[in-house]
């Protein structure tokens, strides 16, 4: 490069992101800002080997070799009265999903299920915009039984129950909820395009309370909605800010009937410099496939995932979506000698 | 009934997915929603192992852990 003079200006060229991340993320543990993360969104399929390679390190170092395992199931399913446009469980579209209660006893199987698993986590969700009082109550018997269990007992357990109030966080974190899920789904600045019967701002108030009653935040998204790839660094920078202790990556499941049920399904490759990037953008915080995955990355990519950022995962099915086997995936963490995080070293 | 069944994915009479490819993409990623004797939309509950359903008409089809997904019709 030469400026107008000819001279040479070697000392201006700018620093190849990676290079720069190997020294703030890697060596530093922070994170990428949103600029530098757009860079690497744009990184050509040739350099992937190499991203990924990084933003394993960068977990390994930051993180270390463990990883979270978690079960989750659908407590109260579909009639949601919001309009999140990926959503099968919105009341408000067309799809083929009906509405269903699980009982206490059912609850208590699918922890026990998760429990088989090797799972330490266990996520109870439910498809509201927030808890009414007889959905706590289920909660809370839920909570109940699942403590009573021989094989159950010692599994963390988190909830998923939409927007809460004030008194609401107060009395999740009584029942002995250890974390609470909460996505923000996008970007901000994408928020409105995918759901317009709430906002991206009292989901955010929210995982304020949560984080300030004690309870670990879990707090992600959905990748392939129609955002743009500055909206995934945008995103990203948004998480880091929250700067929550989970933060669970969704790949879009076209579901029949919602707005988005003729959205592409996310490419591996792309699927892949997105983990990474979340990755640099957030190197301690745990990361967590969801999901979605087995759509867009098949077995392979599962396994690149977890040696490109991942360190956490669901296993078997999702709420209204089935997985692959959860032995598969142990036999993976297995194979890539990662251990599973035991109960015990959970504070 | 004819004998007929019809498709968990799509809902249509066996052999009239509208894109048979879609119903067989939807089979790994969906439990079966319509009744494969009448077609109505099932209850449906998916737990970590498995998935259950039932027909209001025609009763459960259900698959707690392990047991197979039924093949596109
Ligand atoms: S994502 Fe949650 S709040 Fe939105 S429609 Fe689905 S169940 Fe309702
Ligand atoms: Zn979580
Ligand atoms: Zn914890
Ligand atoms: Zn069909
Ligand atoms: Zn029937």
């Amino acid at each position: 490069m030469s400026d107008v003079d000819g001279r040479s200006t070697t000392s201006a060229q700018p620093v190849d992101v990676l290079a720069r991340a190997e020294a703030e993320v890697l060596e530093a543990g922070r994170g990428l800002g949103e600029g530098a993360l757009r860079e690497v969104l744009s990184l050509p399929d040739s350099r992937l080997p190499e991203l990924l390679d990084l933003a394993h390190r960068v977990r390994l170092r930051w993180c270390g070799p463990e990883v979270e395992v978690e079960g989750i199931v659908s407590l109260k399913t579909g009639g949601c009265p919001e309009d999140c446009h990926f959503c099968s469980q919105s009341g408000l579209f067309p799809t083929p999903v009906r509405a269903a209660w699980l009982d206490i006893p059912g609850l208590v199987r699918a922890a026990r299920q998760t429990a088989a698993s090797g799972a330490t986590e266990f996520c109870v969700v439910a498809a509201v915009r927030g808890p009414d009082e007889r959905l706590l109550r289920q909660v809370r018997a839920g909570i109940e039984a699942i403590r009573a269990d021989e094989v159950t007992r010692e599994l963390n357990i988190a909830c998923s129950l939409g927007m809460l109030t004030g008194e609401q966080v107060e009395e999740l974190a009584a029942m002995g909820v250890h974390r609470y899920n909460h996505n923000l789904e996008t970007a901000r600045s994408h928020f409105s395009r995918v759901v317009t019967t709430h906002t991206w701002e009292e989901r955010w108030s929210t995982l304020r309370m949560v984080r300030d009653a004690g309870m670990e935040v879990c707090c992600g998204g959905i990748i392939g909605m129609g955002e743009t790839t500055e909206q995934r660094a945008e995103f990203a920078s948004q998480l880091a800010e929250l700067d929550p202790h989970e933060v669970p990556l969704n790949f879009l499941i076209p579901n029949p009937g919602t707005p988005f049920e003729h959205y592409p399904v996310v490419e591996g490759p792309e699927a892949l410099r997105t983990v990474a990037a979340f990755r640099l953008a957030l190197p301690r915080t745990m990361l967590r496939f969801a999901g979605g995955r087995e759509l867009t990355f098949g077995d392979l990519g599962a396994r690149q995932g977890m040696l490109g950022g991942i360190n956490a995962i669901i296993v078997g099915n999702y709420l209204t979506n089935l997985g692959r086997p959860a032995g598969e995936d142990l036999d993976m963490l297995a194979e890539l000698n990662m251990p599973i995080k035991a109960l015990n070293s959970t504070l | 009934m004819d004998g007929t069944g019809y498709c968990g994915w799509c809902g249509r009479p066996d052999g009239a997915c509208p894109d048979r490819a879609v119903c067989v993409r939807r089979r790994g990623t969906d439990p079966p929603r319509y009744c494969p004797s009448c077609a109505r939309r099932m209850v449906v509950q998916v737990t970590p192992a498995g998935w259950s359903a039932r027909c209001g008409r025609h009763g459960s089809l259900g698959v707690e852990a392990d047991a197979p997904t039924p093949p596109v019709g």
